[in-house]
């Protein structure tokens, strides 16, 4: 009977393409291999990421105080500490053809980011056509898409990288041809004539950790949420508090990766409360989830403990309703705009700092109502900077209130 | 009840080893808290089980749940008035993705798995193309009382869980479970004893979409709008199934064992996290027991004096 053999193969085989299919949708990985599984263990946070630079660290903690040059209503036209360099070898006049590809659209992070950079793209006249190519989170079709971009007669290439060590060789080829900016994920080469960013993964984890650390009393217990190990950006986030947490005198007794999943984050959070009475405090590594763990309290009948969201609107509505002790550090989607300015201050020959670090906000109880924006979806991101751009709020899923 | 004594049995040993490492679950509350969780699963358990048991797969259902969560959150938007109409068309949308994989399986002559997977994959895409990843939208209070709120101490989902686990085994009592049982043991037999294979088969279909709008229904209430709603439980159901004892290619296992499977598996899920163990490891467990599963089915054949199946059957 060949009959259950053949399930078992079926099924085998379509459980691979299910495994395979799962990865698509997560941030990719920098590296193949896991870090290491953090457990409690001594101090409770496990043994440190392999990611971790202790220089990096320092340096971005450092910017956090360091006040940012430009103009103060723009933060994503701001720089920390600019060191600026020459662009006049790229100076053409106008109409300008700007490309851009992107890594992928497939998280409301990145939707709020490309709405926002195409509405940007429309405040410019000098701009005569924009072309775009959507990764879809794969290396291999970001690589000939680069490729095919070149070959469009793009003035600049903007490149949003899937993964890091992967595009490198794509990044490197293209710089030889165009003015080539990279933002949001960086490239293992100082090619391209601008990388944009938020000050970085260490002083969103810093700022969430030491908000905990000081809300929550010595010996409290903190439940530490993480996505999914190996991606730099979430690596440097957890390695920061991990620092944070073990300088303080709170314990972690939970060092959790949730999938981005709300049901398991929710699951999650209420096995903890259950097997240690109480939860004092809940750090998490994005804040996608963090509605779903403060009502695992809720349901529970419990007290909402301090907990670190991020600057998404049903985080920050949950904050003002129920009167939560938060913080919301950021990773903010304004940093969208920057590159298609930067493009157009290349093709002008005007300078642009070869590393443009932006300001990196955090949302707190002092500015949350001048965040929170009312009618807005619940997972739009408030840091957007969309709010003056033409269409806003429609195109960004929001009704005029 | 008989078929459901073994995998009772296992239900029973996790449940005791999970109250062992938190003695809160042993409390009304904390099994309460379980079984409210537990409910979706369960459901989805039941709804796969008739149409394994029929002698197909379903691996749509998934993708189903995501895709109900999305489109009620898009078209309730917040709005309380919208709740009952949305959840009438929930409950018929998943009915009707069912009739389509049954008409599909039975009348074209397409493997269910392929039709189903097939399924899977347009669903997801279709939300994919409508929300770009980022659903719009969000569910009602009302609609999230169904998942998060209870008469009482018993949460809403663990009422209907009952209801739906009642209505299952009434099914399989009934006419219609004794003709299901027929086709997916024999269906060449039961055709010529009069038996309306195709129709009994798209029922089965149509009953798994139900049973995946109402774990939709309970999720979203339970966790919120997101787009991996449902990502990888059409596994979860067809492991729950198996390790109920039912048998992959159908004819054989009850709905009791099926749905006692999920618990057993919610169980497990919920003891691997209590020991601090990676959830990564939870599709790996799955994998195990349904390879394990297949394999002991295949051992214990031999051992049936009657061949159950004829070569009509290769077809299906």
């Amino acid at each position: 009977m060949p009959r259950p053999k053949a399930a078992v193969a079926v099924l085998t085989v379509l459980g691979a393409l299910v495994a395979a299919g799962c990865t698509t949708d997560k941030p990719a990985a920098t590296t193949p291999s896991a870090a290491p599984a953090a457990s409690a263990q001594g101090s409770g946070t496990g043994a440190q990421s392999k990611f971790f630079v202790q220089a990096d660290f320092d340096a971005q903690l450092a910017m956090r105080s360091q006040p940012p040059e430009g103009p103060v209503d723009r933060p994503w036209e701001q720089a920390i500490a600019p060191k600026m360099t020459g662009t006049a070898r790229y100076k053409k006049d106008g109409p300008y053809h700007l490309c851009f590809s992107n890594a992928a659209v497939n998280n409301p992070w990145r939707q709020v980011g490309w709405k926002t950079m195409q509405a940007e793209v429309g405040l410019h006249e000098e701009i005569g056509k924009f072309t775009a190519l959507d990764a879809e989170g794969k290396d291999d079709k970001q690589i000939s898409d680069i490729a095919e971009l070149q070959a469009k007669g793009c003035d600049a290439l903007i490149v949003s990288p899937n993964t890091t060590a992967t595009l490198t060789p794509a990044v490197t080829a293209a710089c030889g041809k165009v003015p080539v900016i990279v933002f949001d994920r960086g490239v293992e080469t100082d090619c391209p004539v601008t990388f944009i960013k938020p000050i970085g993964g260490y002083a969103f984890g810093a700022d969430a950790a030491e908000f905990l650390a000081a809300k929550v009393p010595a010996g409290g217990k903190v439940l530490a949420l993480r996505i999914l190990p190996g991606v730099d950006v979430l690596e440097t986030r957890w390695s920061a508090a991990k620092v944070i947490f073990d300088r303080s005198r709170v314990q972690v007794v939970g060092v959790e990766f949730t999938d981005g999943d709300a049901a398991r984050t929710k699951s999650i959070v209420s096995d903890y409360i259950q097997r240690h009475g109480r939860i004092d405090g809940v750090w998490m590594d994005a804040g996608a989830t963090a509605v779903a763990a403060v009502e695992a309290f809720e349901d529970a009948g419990l007290p909402v403990p301090p907990i670190n969201g991020e600057d998404q609107q049903d985080f920050l509505q949950k904050w003002k309703d129920a009167g939560l002790t938060a913080v919301a550090p950021t990773y903010p989607t304004y940093q969208w705009r920057t590159p298609v300015i930067a493009a157009l201050r290349i093709l002008k020959g005007e300078e642009v700092p070869e590393t443009w670090n932006l300001p990196q906000p955090k949302v707190t109880a002092e500015n949350l109502s001048s965040y929170l924006k009312p009618n807005m979806p619940p997972l739009h991101y408030a840091l957007c900077g969309c709010e003056e751009l033409p269409g806003f709020p429609e195109t960004w899923g929001g009704r005029k209130g | 009840m008989k078929r459901a004594l073994p995998i009772l049995a296992v239900l029973v040993l996790l449940l005791a080893a999970i109250a062992i490492a938190n003695p809160f679950f042993l409390e009304p509350a904390g099994f309460l808290a379980f079984l409210k969780r537990a409910a979706p699963l369960v459901i989805l358990a039941a709804g796969q089980y008739f149409v394994v048991v029929s002698g197909e797969f379903d691996l749509s259902v998934g993708s189903l749940v995501t895709a109900e969560v999305v489109i009620a959150a898009r078209l309730i938007d917040g709005d309380e008035s919208a709740t009952w109409p949305v959840l009438a068309l929930l409950i018929v949308a998943g009915p009707l993705a069912g009739l389509v994989n049954g008409v599909l399986t039975t009348k074209l002559r397409v493997p269910s798995f392929i039709v189903t997977l097939g399924m899977l994959l347009v669903l997801s895409g279709a939300v994919f193309l409508w929300t770009g990843g980022a659903p719009r939208g969000a569910l009602s209070e009302g609609f999230r009382a169904f998942g998060r709120g209870g008469l009482g101490p018993v949460p809403w989902s663990v009422l209907i869980l009952l209801a739906v686990g009642a209505a299952a085994i009434w099914l399989m009592r009934a006419d219609f479970g004794r003709t299901l049982m027929a086709t997916g043991d024999n269906e060449r037999a039961a055709a010529l004893s009069g038996v309306r294979v195709d129709r009994v088969k798209i029922f089965a279909f149509m009953l798994s979409g139900l049973s995946a709008a109402v774990a939709a229904i309970l999720l979203g209430g339970f966790a919120g709008v997101s787009a991996q709603a449902g990502q990888g439980l059409e596994f979860s159901a067809i492991t729950a199934v198996v390790l109920g004892g039912v048998v992959l290619g159908g004819g054989r296992g009850s709905v009791l064992a099926a749905m006692a499977g999920a618990v057993t598996l919610e169980a497990l899920f919920t003891l691997l996290n209590l020991y601090g163990i990676s959830g990564a490891l939870e599709f790996t467990v799955q994998g195990v027991i349904i390879i394990a599963a297949v394999a002991a089915g295949a051992v214990r054949l031999p051992r049936k004096p009657t061949p159950r199946r004829g070569d009509a059957h290769a077809a299906s």
